[in-house]
Order: structure tokens, then sequence, then C-alpha cells
């Protein structure tokens, strides 16, 4: 069986469609990456995928092994095995790395999820997960819980983006982890060499599917970089 | 029950450690309404205590020099549903002393209970104090509490305040700080509340950066539930050159609760910098939406958020 399936999804916001009949799936312990430039519709299948407030599909189906979600909140969804790293994850007065990690589970032990994300325990075990942590560290943190929690399908909205980013060979690292723990990830990414470390990849261009397939193939496709010139009018080169 | 005892038993329920006033090495003072029950004092502390009218009148002085290891208990309370206490406090740190004072006001049973606390702070050149009180209201929300207090900080000196009231009934709060920074002098206000009920907060602080290259900060943390309100109003003065004064307020707000943020920043000298920022609204959704994708449902996501905030 499937672990999700994406049948048809369209979803708007204004007068503009941001995700177009769109398609995918992911199996059981597998790393789909999903590569796509800025503004494609991305962050927005996140959102959609993890029951985020205000994203409801105008049509299409969301099935995770065998049922639709589509109207489960957030922390139903979350209850199921389905959890999210945000692009910029949010900020914490008052919450330490420490309990930050065990929020669900109290009994994991943090320093092990911080060393799996290239942090020390001893330099943040204490810290607060607040406005003090540099944009990387936070990062690092989020896939630390993320990792934690131990989920069935952990959504990875550009965990290699943004300043002091994660070196690929970090992201290598977070994603052999999650894979021994048998969950499977949709890795968002707009770098097409962090598609390689990827079981399958699909580009997205203009909220639609292009393609999908072996790593290397989409990541050549992707390279060639035809979404930028045609205008979303000959996106079909699968 | 002695007086002593009721109070204490009241502190130790409120989650104070009752040892510290069989400690040799620490010092304190304790008073139940009009009553002074307890006092120990620690070698360079002189402590000129006596019972008044409406409450206690207290002249605390830390000679020149002495710093103080442990923490300075003090301990006010009352325990009846009804009447007034009023604590007149003069702190003297002379030249290059330092002392932390802790504060436990402890009102449990307040029906209808009015403290107030005058306090006047004069830190010496080189001095630092630190103040922290925590107040325990109970759950009848009939109390007022009405603290005020001006201090003047002297060169190099450091004056660093932490007002706690977040566990029980707020009642009525009437907060009126005023801080006068010298040379170099650093000085940082915080205060953390959590309205319930019809409860009212009204909290003033001010920062006056008058000497060269002072600094302030103000941080108010404000959760606010049921119908409560709160009103903040900082102010920063810069007057004077490379002074620096943030001012930074948060207020939670749920239910039919209401919040009012004042920032009031100031400068007359061109050399010197005040910024502030203030938040107002319900629980960030983003903060929520993350929380509940960890695992936790609505309800214990506020709660964490609101705890994170106060703390
Ligand atoms: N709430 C919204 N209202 C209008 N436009 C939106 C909204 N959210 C996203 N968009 C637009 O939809 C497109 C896709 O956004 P997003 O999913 O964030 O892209 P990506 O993550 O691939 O960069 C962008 O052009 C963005 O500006
Ligand atoms: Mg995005």
């Amino acid at each position: 069986m499937l672990l999700l399936e994406i049948d048809g999804l369209t979803y708007g916001a204004g007068d503009k469609t941001i995700l177009d009949d769109f398609s995918m799936t992911i199996e059981p312990s597998e790393v789909h990456a999903l590569l796509g430039t800025n503004g494609t519709g991305k962050s927005t299948l996140a959102y959609l995928i993890m029951g985020c407030e205000g994203y409801m599909p105008s049509s299409g189906e969301i099935i995770f092994e065998g049922k639709t979600i589509n109207t489960l909140k957030i922390q139903e969804r979350s209850k199921l095995g389905i959890t999210m790293a945000w692009q910029e994850p949010v900020r914490f007065e008052g919450i330490s790395v420490s309990d930050y990690l065990r929020l669900k589970n109290k009994d994991i032990n943090p320093s092990y999820y911080l060393e799996m994300v290239g942090l020390h325990p001893e330099l943040y075990l204490h810290r607060m997960v607040d406005k003090s942590l540099s944009g990387g560290e936070r990062k690092r943190i989020e896939l630390a819980s993320i990792l934690a929690l131990n989920p069935k399908l952990a959504i990875l909205d550009e965990p290699d983006s943004g300043i002091d980013m994660l070196s690929t060979q970090d992201i290598v690292n977070v994603i052999s982890a999650f894979k021994d723990n048998g969950s499977s990830v949709l890795l968002i990414t707009h770098r097409e060499e962090i598609v390689l470390i990827a079981d399958r990849a699909s580009q997205i261009c203009n909220g639609k599917i292009v393609c999908t397939g072996n790593p290397d193939k989409v990541a050549e496709y992707y390279k060639s970089r035809k979404c930028f010139v045609c205008d979303g009018e000959v996106c079909a080169y699968v | 029950m002695s007086d002593l005892d009721a109070l204490m038993k009241a502190f130790g329920e409120a989650g104070g450690d009752k040892a510290i006033l069989g400690n040799n090495e620490i010092a304190h003072l304790v008073a139940s309404g009009h009553k002074l029950l307890s006092m120990k004092s620690v070698e360079g502390l002189e402590v000129d205590a006596r019972e008044t009218m409406a409450g206690i009148s207290a002249k605390v002085t830390v000679k020149e020099g002495i710093r103080i290891k442990n923490p300075v208990h003090l301990c006010f309370g009352v325990l009846h549903k009804k009447g007034t206490q009023k604590i007149k406090m003069d702190v003297r740190l002379e030249k290059n002393s330092s002392a932390h004072f802790i504060a436990h006001c402890i009102f449990p049973n307040a029906e209808k209970v009015r403290h107030i606390m005058d306090a006047v702070v004069e830190i010496g050149e080189g001095a630092e104090m630190r103040y922290s009180e925590t107040h325990f209201h109970g759950l009848y929300g009939g109390i007022e509490v009405i603290p005020k207090s001006i201090v003047k900080i002297g060169k190099n000196g450091r004056y660093f305040t932490d007002f706690t009231l977040t566990t029980g009934r707020v009642g009525k709060l009437d907060i009126d700080y005023s801080v006068e920074a010298g040379e170099n002098a650093v000085t940082e206000l915080t205060a953390r509340v959590f309205g319930h009920a019809n409860d009212e907060i009204n909290i003033k602080e001010r920062v006056v950066l008058a000497g060269k290259n002072s600094r302030g900060l103000i941080k108010t943390r404000v959760a606010l539930e049921d119908e409560a309100k709160a009103e903040v109003t900082g102010i920063t003065e810069g007057n004077a050159e490379g002074a620096r004064g943030h001012v930074d307020c948060m207020e939670i707000v749920k239910d039919n609760a209401t919040a009012k943020a004042i920032p009031i920043v100031s400068v007359i000298h061109p050399l010197a910098k005040v910024t502030h920022e203030a938040a107002i609204g319900s629980v960030d959704k983003r903060q929520m939406e993350t929380l509940m994708a960890h695992g936790l449902t609505p309800e214990e996501a506020v709660d964490l958020i609101v705890k994170g905030i106060l703390k």
C-alpha cells in the first residue's frame, strides 16, 4: 500500500491557482525529493499535506495509508504519523532545546538527536529555542526534533536553504537517519544536488508535477531549467 | 499555630523553602500584616525595621565593599481575608557592595486586602543590586497590590529587578517603577504576570538614562485570559551620550481579555539611542501549528507557549 497518495489536488489563493490538479505518491520508507524553483508551490503543498489552517483544497484528495485525510486537523494528522519541518522554523521563548526535543516523548535521549544533526549536546541542550539561535542552528534543532518524533512521514521544507545552511553532507546524514528508522520523507528542495540522495524525485513547476522518476534523470531535467523559459506553456517534457 | 508558623506554612505551599529561616548564613525579614515576626542579619547588612500604624518600615543598608553571598529573603504576607499592609523600604547599597534580595509576597486568603510597597533605593558607585519579587495571591482575586519604587543608580552601578505573579489570581495590580541610571550604569526591569477572570493589571516602568553610556532594558511579559485587562507602559529616556535603551513588551490574550501596550521612548541627546518592540495578540499561529505537528493538542500547545513566555 502507498503511504501517501495525492490525487488531483487543486488549491488557489485569491485568483491565483497555486496547485493545479497536482498528483504524486510516496511509498513506505521512501525518500521522495520534490524539486522546484521559487514560487512553484512546494511550501503550499507541504501545508496542505500537514493540514495547516486555511489550507483546504478546492478539489482532489490527500490519502494517507488508504484513508482520505482532507478534513483532518493538523494534530489529528500528526497522530497518524505525519509531521513537518517548516522552511523557517518559529522561535519559542522559554522552551529549552532539551524540552523541545522531548515534547511528545519524554523518554528519548535528546543528546542522541542533537549529535545526528551535527550539534554538540553540551553546548545546546540548555539553550532556548528562541531568537538567540542562528538560523542554521534553529533548522538543525527542528530536524532533530522531527527525527525524535519517529514519524511515518516527515515533510522537510527546504532543510538546505537559508544562511549558514546545512551542508549537503549534513542533509545526507539526516536523511539516512530517517531511512534507518523506516520513515518516509518528502524532501522539498530547489537544489538539484540534494535530489541525488533520494530514492525517487519529482519536479514541480507552476503547481504541477512535470517529471517523476530516477533522481539523476530529474536533476538533469531540472538543470536545463526549461521551466524558466516555457512560461507555463510546454511543461509536459516528461 | 503562631503567626510565623502560619505564614511559613503558606510560604511552603506557595513553593518557598522554609529552611531559609533556620540558616545562620541567610539574612531575612518576615512580616505578617503589621507585625514583624522574624529578622536576621548577616555581616555588612544593616536592617532597621519597625512596626508602623499601617505596616512595616525598614531601612536596609549594605555597607561599602560588602558583597552579600546568599540572597536576603523578605517575606511579606497577609493571611487574613481583609486588611491593609503598607511596607516602606529604604534601601541603600554603599559603594562597591552587592546584594540579591528575594521578596516573597503571600496573600493566600485575600478577599479584600491591600498591599502597598513604597521603596526608595539608592545604588552607590560600582554597587550591584538584584531584586526578585514573587507573589502568590490565592484564588479569590480580592487583592490590590500597589508596588512603587524610585531607584537611583550611581556610576558603574547595576540594578536588576524581576517581578513575577504567575500563579493564582492577580486581583488588581498597579506597578509604578522609576529608575534613573548614572554614568555607565546598567539596569534591567522584568515583569511577568498572568491575569485571569476580572484581574486588572497596570504596569508602568520608567527608565531615565541620565549618565553617559548607561544601559536600560524594560521587558514585560503578560498573559491574559477570561475578562482580564492589562495596560503596560514602558518609558525610556535617553538623555546622555552613548546611552542605550530598549523596551520589549509582549502580551498574549485569550478569551475576552484585553491588552494595551504603550511604549514611550524619547531621546534628548543626539548620541543616545532607544528602541522598542511590542507584540500583542492571540497565541502565534505558526507556534501553535509547529507544536501540534509535534503531537501536542491545541490546549497543550497554548499552555506551553504561555508558560514559556512567563518563564
Ligand atoms: N496565501 C497566498 N495568497 C496568494 N498567493 C500565494 C499565497 N501563498 C502562496 N502564494 C503564491 O503561490 C506561489 C507558490 O508559493 P509557495 O508554495 O510558497 O512556493 P515555493 O515554496 O515553491 O517557493 C508563489 O507565487 C506565492 O507567492
Ligand atoms: Mg517554500
